[in-house]
């Protein structure tokens, strides 16, 4: 550290240099294009999907935001339902907890939306714009035929790949089959056009001219990402040792006699780097994991017939005390590992048990507030209240009403026991409750009852009761 | 603007608002030049012995996004409300905006309404559809004195009975919904007599009903009816026209025995329907009507499952 550092103008700004990596094969960047193809065929083709019910089949992934039903495979949530979208996000949260203390950015390098359109739309523009090179020298050129039609093409291109993007994401919230008809007759809704010109939108900004950016300025989590790492996460490390000094020599040069190390600074560490980081300088917050380093080094290492994992998966107590991988694997088991595991499994076996004891009905009791109680034309005393029936299964549903109480045995219905509901229907039913006149008790005001609906045995569907408690009145 | 007892505050709301937005481009701007800073990536202050501050550079582009926050607020400051109490060139307003989303929401609903409009109330009866939108109409807007279940309770009329103050009629029904009804009884007892003879009416009130009454009571009590008579008619029958209710039956909507009738003939009665014509459409009233003639007209289709 310099004491005393010499002042010069500087800005709290800086003009943006345009990032262009280099094109890498190898093992990683293998993975990486898995990953690309696993998480884009999830995702464009998961709409697709149908799902047969008894009343006829319907999109099996549905979030319809305007009747509030959330169609997953055979299950249908509710607003009332949003624990479990809570429960899904922590457990989210802390499975990227536990990848990252175990094994630093996965999620990042292989994974994000952000690295997986960003790869697919480098490789649309290497398809047309070519190498590194060409494309660093395509930019600076004059505006010639050539370069007009590959930016035209290659906007073209990416556009298209955008647009279907934002298809597939209205598809999860309108039906994407008749959403499909509705492109192709062009009679779109204005927010259906809204949300995929949007979306199409943020695509082609984020992963055509954002890409490297948006993970150093605008995501949060490459800025707490130092508070799950530790000395035993596997990170992607350069091995200082034994890569310095680093410099270039003649083949069969003697490394000690030139007081060499292995890095022969080639620096193709640093082209290939989407975020245009000098791994070579330890851990950065703007390293996303995405390991072309490791394989543009391995290469050059082959071919010097060196060995391989100058850089490389390792983590920093590894690379400094020369750990070996097993003892890193013993380390790997710690306190803050174990703790991210439970925590995660616990809550997934929670979520497991809740929504196999998921009851198929709801209901609600509401009294009727105008008037408590009244006597009927029979001389007996009658309280009045609404049933809120919730019908949450994907078939017609007959509901038997019953009531219950222990302060007052002779209260019964007084209205049709049974109700019907249809699929995923919610229904108010009116029930009023009888209590002969002699059964009154001799204490006026609320005594509890117990409202109990019993869904009736039908085809498969077993007999299910669940039961609400409310009061009945009795006058003065 | 009504919320100001001065103009003064309007303009120094605004005064203050374009001295903000000013404020805010000037520090983007000013803070946008260089400085002089130390050239090892910090500002070159050093604290407690060691702590310095990395200057950590964002994009320039970035800087852009700041000022079209402030050109942003120019222009909705321009077309929206926001500066002091000026109205701005759309003249937005809160209650505009309502009142489009609920015509918006009307002219979404009314085809729905469209088939039923020329329906009779026998045939409305007959769609289990529109008996489906009728209940929850009814639930919505009636069943808070009528309950849930359309019988009512003291004071408020029992829909389900067929027995009608101002008719059953399904013409009636929709007259009772539109305009709202007002019952008026004035006080009786001077026109009756004295309190005996207000119960002796009382009595002969019960046995209009054969209700458990005192027949030498009822007997003294007949020729003070006279007064009554002129709206309840002579026999009791009641009078659609006005409201007054039948006494021959055992719908007592006001109590039922002796004390209840001296104390209504000593008192009167004043009760109101209101009028929901400035909450339901015509189109709606139809329909909701058609569900209330249900209840009293033979069996309402069920209202089934779609």
């Amino acid at each position: 550290m310099n004491p005393s550092p010499a002042p010069v103008p500087v800005s709290l700004y800086k003009k943006r240099q345009k990032i262009h990596p280099r094109e890498i094969a190898g093992r990683f960047q293998n993975w990486r294009w898995v990953f690309v193809f696993l998480t884009q065929a999830v995702f464009y083709g998961l709409p697709w999907l149908q799902w047969a019910t008894e009343v006829g089949s319907r999109q099996a992934v549905l979030f319809d935001l305007e009747a509030r039903r959330f169609y997953l495979l055979g299950m249908v949530f509710y607003p009332q339902d949003f624990i479990y979208l809570t429960a899904l996000l922590v457990v989210c949260a802390y499975a990227l907890f536990l990848f990252t203390a175990v094994a630093g950015r996965l999620w990042c390098g292989y994974a994000c939306p952000q690295t997986v359109y960003t790869s697919i739309f480098l490789w649309v523009e290497q398809k047309i714009d070519g190498s590194k090179i060409q494309r660093e020298r395509l930019d600076k050129a004059p505006w010639t035929w050539d370069k007009l039609w590959r930016r035209v093409s290659k906007h073209s291109a990416w556009l298209a790949i955008a647009l279907v993007t934002g298809f597939t994401f209205v598809g999860y919230f309108t039906p994407i089959r008749s959403l499909a008809a509705e492109v192709l007759s062009a009679s779109l809704g204005p927010w259906q056009t809204f949300w995929i010109f949007f979306y199409a939108l943020a695509t082609w900004g984020n992963a055509g001219f954002l890409r490297e950016q948006v993970c150093k300025y605008m995501c949060p989590y490459a800025r707490f990402q130092s508070a799950m790492f530790d000395r035993d996460t596997l990170i992607i490390g350069y091995d200082r040792e034994r890569g310095e000094p680093r410099g270039p020599r003649g083949r069969g040069d003697d490394l000690k006699a030139k007081n060499l190390g292995q890095c022969i600074d080639c620096g193709l560490c640093v082209q290939v780097c989407p975020t245009g980081i000098d791994i070579r300088n330890g851990l950065q917050y703007e390293c996303i994991g995405c390991a072309a380093c490791i394989d543009a080094c391995d290469q050059v290492m082959d071919k010097l017939n060196y060995p391989r994992g100058l850089v490389r998966y390792d983590t920093e107590n590894g690379i400094e005390q020369h750990l070996d991988r097993k003892t890193e694997f013993l380390r790997v088991l710690r306190p803050r590992v174990w703790v991210y595991t439970a925590v995660m499994w616990l809550i997934i076996a929670a979520v497991g048990v809740s929504l196999w004891m998921r009851p198929p009905l709801r209901f609600d009791v509401l009294r009727d507030r105008g008037a408590l109680a009244r006597w009927n034309e029979d001389g007996q005393l009658e309280n009045v209240y609404r049933v809120q029936l919730m019908n949450l299964v994907e078939r017609p549903q007959t509901y038997r009403i019953r009531v219950e109480s222990t302060e007052l045995p002779g209260v019964s219905l007084g209205t049709p026991a049974e109700v019907t509901v249809g699929p995923i229907e919610a229904r108010w039913v009116p029930v009023s409750i009888h209590l002969p006149a002699d059964q009154a008790p001799p204490k006026d005001g609320a005594h509890a009852v117990r409202f109990v609906v019993e869904r009736l045995a039908r085809g498969s569907d077993a007999v299910h009761e669940i039961a609400e408690s409310s009061t009945f009145v009795v006058p003065r | 603007m009504s919320d100001f007892f001065s103009s003064g505050w309007s303009w120094y709301i605004a005064a203050v608002t374009i001295a903000g937005l000013g404020f805010c481009l000037w520090l983007l701007l000013a803070s946008s030049k260089t400085t002089t800073m130390s050239d090892d990536g910090t500002t070159g202050h050093v604290w407690d012995e060691d702590l310095r501050e990395m200057n950590n550079p964002l994009p320039r582009w970035w800087l852009g996004l700041f000022i079209i926050t402030v050109v942003f607020a120019a222009i909705y400051l321009t077309f929206y409300p926001g500066l002091g109490a000026r109205e701005g060139t759309l003249k937005w307003s809160q209650e505009g905006q309502l009142q489009a989303e609920q015509a918006a929401a009307q002219a979404k609903v009314a085809p729905l309404y469209a088939k039923y409009t020329a329906m009779a109330a026998e045939d409305l009866a007959t769609q289990p559809e529109a008996m489906a939108i009728g209940q929850r109409l009814f639930l919505n807007n009636c069943a808070q004195c009528h309950g849930s279940d359309a019988k009512g309770s003291k004071g408020f009329p029992n829909l389900t009975d067929g027995d009608w103050l101002w008719g059953g009629a399904f013409d009636a029904i929709k007259h009772s919904i539109t305009q709202g009804r007002e019952g008026n009884m004035p006080p009786m007892a001077a026109a009756v007599g004295g309190s005996e003879d207000l119960r002796n009416v009382a009595h002969y009130v019960l046995s209009l009903s054969d209700s458990a009454h005192d027949s030498l009571r009822a007997q003294l009590g007949k020729p003070k009816f006279a007064a009554c008579a002129a709206c309840h008619g002579s026999k009791g029958e009641g009078n659609t026209a006005l409201g007054a209710p039948r006494l021959n039956d055992k719908v007592w909507l006001h109590g039922w025995g002796e004390t209840a009738i001296v104390t209504m003939i000593q008192n009167g009665k004043h009760n109101v329907m209101p009028a929901q014509n400035q909450l339901l459409t015509p189109e709606q009233i139809h329909v909701l009507a058609g569900y209330v003639w249900s209840l009293s007209n033979g069996k309402p289709a069920v209202v089934a499952a779609k």
